[in-house]
This record gives C-alpha cells, structure tokens and sequence, in this order.
C-alpha cells in the first residue's frame, strides 16, 4: 500500500470540502443542533414541567415501559418523574437518531468526493496518479469515513456534556452516557457510518452529479427511521445486548456494500463513465 | 537506442466501437513523437492504454519496461501525463493542486514546497499561487496543468494537445521547454497533437492514426518518401519577366504561376536537389533577375493530408 499517496488523496478530499460552503455548513449546522439543542430540550423541559407543577408523565409511557424486558423497568423503577422522562427521551428515544449523524456526514462527503470529482472533470488526473484501484478505493473510503466518525464522537462528547450540565438539578450527579450509548457511538457509529458511504459509493458510480448521488444517497437514512419507529412500537429495546447486534448487522451490510462497491470503484469502470 | 514504448497488435473497443485496431509501434528513449489524427481517431484511448487506465482487448503492451495492465501504479510513478481537460481542482489553489498531486506521486517531503515553487516560476504563474484556481483563465489552468504533468520529474511525459488555450508568446516557451525535456534532460515525450506545424517542429518521428489505425509512422521525410509527396522548387523574380521564364523553363518541367508579394513565384513540380544549379543558370542565361529560390519539402500538413483519403478530410 503506498500510504503516503493515499493520505495525499485524503488530504486533497477533505481540504476540497472543507472549502465547499454548500456541503461544510450542514455538516456543522445539523451536528450542532442535535447535539447541542436536542439534549438541552430533554433535559430542561420536563424540570420545567416539574416546576410548573405537572409531576405525572403520561399513563401511556407507563404502559410503553411495562412491555420492555424486566431490566429495563428495574432500571426506570429507580428514577422520579422527571428524572425517568429525561431519561426515556435523550438516552433511549434519542438512541437512533443519533446514528443518523455518522450516516449523513459520511453520505455527503463520499457524494461529493465521488460523483462531485467527476462532475467537475478532476477524477481523470487521479486516475493518472501512481495508486493501484484498491488504494484509490481505500483513499476515498477514508476520506468519508474519517470525517464521518470524528463528527460521530464529538457529537458524542457535545452531547454527554450538555445533558449532563442541564440535567443536573434534576440528577445531581454525571448519568449519561451508560453502557448502551458506548456500544452505540464507539461500535454502532462506525459501522453506519460505513453504510452511508458503501451505498454511496454504488450510486455514484452510476449517477453525473453530486446532487443525484446525494438524494439517492439520503434514502440510507430510511433503516435508521425504521429503527426509530421499531423502538418506539416497542418491537425493539435498545439495551446494550441488542445494540451490539444492531452493531453486527451494520458492519456486515457495510462490508457487501463496500464489497460491491470496490467493483465499480475501478479504473477501467470509472473511465467508460466519464 | 532504447524503445520506452513497445505496442503490439494493440486492440481497444467501447461497446462494439473499435477505438483502437492492431496498434503496432515503438517510441524511443529521448525523443519527441509526434501523435497526429483527426478527433476521434483514438489518440486519447492510446494514452490510456499506455498508462493502464483502460486495459487492452487484444495485442500486448510494454511501457518503461512494464506491462501497463497489471503493473500500473508503478508504471505511472514514472509517467506523467497532461489529460485533455486540465482536471484541475477549481476549488484549490494553484498551490495546493500542485502539493497535493506532488504527494500522491511521493515527492519526497522537503522537496515538495521548493519544486512546486520552481514550477510555478517556470509557468509564470508564481503571483497567483495563492489564488483558487476556479478564478484562472483558461491558459492559465492549462499551464498549471502542465507544471502539474511535470511535478515527479517524469521520464515519460504524455501531453494530449498542450497549447490548446495558450497564447502565440507561451506556446512558444512551451515548444521550448518540450524540446529542454527532450534534448537536455533527455526524457521522452508523447505528444497528441492537431496542429501539424507544432509536430512538424517539435517531433523528430510522427505516427499518424486515423479511425484507430496506424496508417502512417517515421520522421517526415521518410513518411514523404512514403506517399511519394511532390517537391517543389519555387523561383522569386521580377513580375514582368514571368512569361519569359516560363518559356526558359517549360520545355523540361511543367511550371506553375502563384502570385506572390512584390515579385511573382514560379514553381516547378517535382524537381530534385539536383535540377537546381542547371535551372537557376538557365534563368539568368537568359536574363532575368532572381530574387529567391526555395527547395520545398512537403510539410507535414502535406503528408498529413496526402494521407487521409478526400472523403475524410471533409470535418
Ligand atoms: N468513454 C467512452 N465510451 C465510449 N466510446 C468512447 C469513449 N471514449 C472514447 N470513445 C470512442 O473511441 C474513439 C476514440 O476516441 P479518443 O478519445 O481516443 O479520440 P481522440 O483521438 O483522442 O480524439 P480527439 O482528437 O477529439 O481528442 C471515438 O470514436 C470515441 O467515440
Ligand atoms: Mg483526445
């Protein structure tokens, strides 16, 4: 592997983007929003509500909580009112959402380090450059995947940091992140991030422009929402048993879909399609 | 004298189109070979071919030694190529276009600010290192490009229409730093070129593709010995002595007028260096005062048409 060429390669994309208004504010804006004034909106609102005097949370949580695994209602059985709605919204209602960040920043940065370089004519000179298929491939799976994690785990780190400052009169002590958030963000993350881009990668081959890689790209967002939904029906319990599994299925979609995107990712294939 | 390219019975489609048939040839170390065609002809495919972007569907390549196809990368460590579009990342600085391709084609660390410099003095474009390229003139970017094209160092240089967009006074130190290359450094160039006065100055062989098929290959002499091009011997004299010389000179050879500034031209078809001493004296036996006498070898642009059948040279 000749390493340095394919930093080089890394260092080009990401300097690229990082000098693209059009993709480097979403990808500040949207990761700042939902984990700077998501959490500080679960943690302050139900204090609020406490101090305003609505101490029940709704009867259908209750009923939600009950049909969850005996451990789950143990844990919540420990927490006051407002602790357990704090609780229930930014570490487990929260919990899919927060995959969308590692899958989002890796789906723009590949549609724009892909499709983009070869709508704007740049791809044939890295084609002349002295790296086989496999380290253009690897170059390009780094370049997404690496902004894609870093966002991930300073997200995480936002996020721990301001739930714990603003619900702390409601705790008093540092409750977040628990054993399932650590699955999530250091073995979860990392793998959705990778389906962002693997997908990504299969459409760019095929598509002109950044735009149609990027739309089409956004329906990998769809798995997540399903997640969302599934936790929400109570089909799913996002406990760290199951995350670890969510883990295991994310990296084997991730694989097939890098698998078949190293096929399109070769010269002679990315040439015909210029 | 090394060959630095060997083809042989090279064949390349797209689809069912042949871009490419029985592509036989050799280019030497050192030299400046001249790549002609009309657009389409596959010139482009063949610089593909040769630095393995495209793998061929038929015959076997060897460049610097290598097999295009399976050792690549190594190979294009070596090479280094001016596409026909500059390719350049509009949204870098000249700067940085040329750094960052500097590291992927692994100049050494320390070398890379100092050589990147060098380049951008080179191209005259050092007062806008800074600027993004996206703001450049065409020129510009296909200077950059160049000085991209020879960031490594390569010993084997592929240009695909290098003048296209650059004006008279840069394509001449364009022509000059080819032929640097060439003579000086002694590195090879693989030039792809429409305009036959560039090729006709710049190359000492020509290969001349036409629908993907050598039709012709060697220095322009020997291509006009090839197609049996006419040579003309053209006489400047005074206006009003040009029936006289007509008369002198038409028992033995078929002569033609053409107008020509202050004097008249004659020229006479097919005479070799041999007939001149005779003719001149001749001419002034009889009186009439020369102003010059010129030897015309075909040029290029000669052979070039000779070469492609009338129906082809329509556009
Ligand atoms: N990606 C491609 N897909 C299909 N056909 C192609 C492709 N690239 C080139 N061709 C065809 O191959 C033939 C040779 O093309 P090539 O680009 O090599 O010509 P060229 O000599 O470089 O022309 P020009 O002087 O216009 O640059 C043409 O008929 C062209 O249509
Ligand atoms: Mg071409």
């Amino acid at each position: 592997m000749n390493w340095p060429a394919i930093f080089a390669v890394v260092h080009k994309d990401v300097m690229v983007i990082s000098r693209t208004r059009g993709v480097i504010i979403p990808l500040l804006v949207v990761p700042i929003f939902i984990t700077v004034i998501v959490p500080a909106v679960f943690a302050a609102l139900p204090q609020i509500a406490q101090n305003i005097g609505v101490l029940e949370p709704p009867a259908e949580l209750r009923q939600w909580i009950a049909q969850l695994p005996a451990s789950f209602q143990l844990e919540m059985a420990q927490y006051n009112h407002t602790q357990l709605l704090i609780v229930i919204t930014a570490v487990y209602y929260f919990a899919p959402m927060y995959l969308i960040l590692p899958m989002m920043v890796s789906a723009v940065v590949a549609a724009d380090s892909l499709a983009g370089e070869k709508e704007r004519k740049t791809l044939e000179a890295l084609l002349y450059t002295p790296t086989t298929d496999r380290e253009l491939l690897v170059a390009k799976l780094l370049a997404a995947w690496t902004p894609a994690v870093a966002v991930a785990w300073g997200g995480f780190t936002l996020y721990t940091l301001v739930l714990n400052t603003v619900a702390w009169p409601a705790f008093g002590r540092v409750f977040f992140p628990n054993v399932m958030w650590w699955v999530l963000a250091l073995w979860v993350a990392p793998a959705v991030a990778g389906i962002g881009l693997g997908f990504t990668v299969l459409v760019s081959a095929r598509v002109g422009t950044f735009q149609e890689a990027y739309q089409l790209g956004s329906l990998v967002v769809l798995p997540i929402v399903g997640l969302m939904i599934s936790q929400g029906a109570g089909l799913l319990y996002f406990g760290p048993g199951p995350v670890f599994l969510i883990g295991c299925l994310a990296w084997l979609i991730n694989s097939v879909l890098i698998w078949f995107g190293s096929r399109a990712m070769r010269r002679s294939e990315l040439l015909l399609r210029l | 004298m090394t060959n630095v390219i060997e083809t042989d019975q090279v064949t390349r489609r797209y689809g069912d189109q042949v871009a490419v048939h029985e592509l036989s040839m050799t280019v030497r170390a050192g030299e400046i070979f001249g790549f002609l065609g009309h657009n389409g002809a596959g010139k482009t495919t063949t610089v593909r071919l040769l630095n393995g972007l495209l793998e061929p569907h038929a015959g076997t390549l060897r460049v610097l030694g290598l097999d295009p196809a399976r050792q690549g990368a190594q190979l294009r460590k070596c090479t280094g190529v001016l596409t026909e579009t500059p390719s350049l990342d509009e949204r870098l600085t000249a700067e940085d276009n040329l750094r960052l391709f500097a590291a992927m084609y692994n100049v050494p660390r320390a070398e890379i600010r100092p050589r990147v410099r060098e380049l951008l003095e080179l191209f005259d474009l050092a007062d806008r290192a800074g600027d993004r390229v996206g703001g450049f003139s065409k020129g510009m970017k296909q200077r950059l490009a160049l000085a991209r094209a020879l960031v490594h160092r390569p010993e084997l240089i592929f240009l695909d229409e290098p003048a296209s967009g650059l004006d008279p006074v840069v394509t001449r130190h364009l022509h000059d730093l080819i032929l640097h290359l060439s003579r000086v450094e002694g590195r090879t160039v693989f030039l792809c070129t429409h305009n036959l006065n560039e090729a006709q100055k710049l190359c000492r062989r020509v290969a001349v593709l036409q629908a993907g098929r050598l039709v012709a290959l060697g220095t322009p002499r020997e291509l006009a010995r090839q197609i049996k091009a006419d040579v003309h011997l053209s006489i400047t004299i005074h206006p009003e002595q040009v029936d006289r010389a007509v008369a002198v000179l038409s028992p033995e050879h078929p002569t033609t007028l053409a107008r020509n500034g202050d004097g008249d031209t004659v020229r006479i078809a097919n005479v070799t260096r041999d007939h001149i001493p005779a003719l001149v004296a001749a001419l002034v036996q009889a009186g009439i005062a020369i102003y010059r006498v010129e030897h015309d070898e075909p040029t290029l642009e000669d052979i070039y048409f000779a070469l492609h059948s009338p129906a082809e040279n329509s556009p």
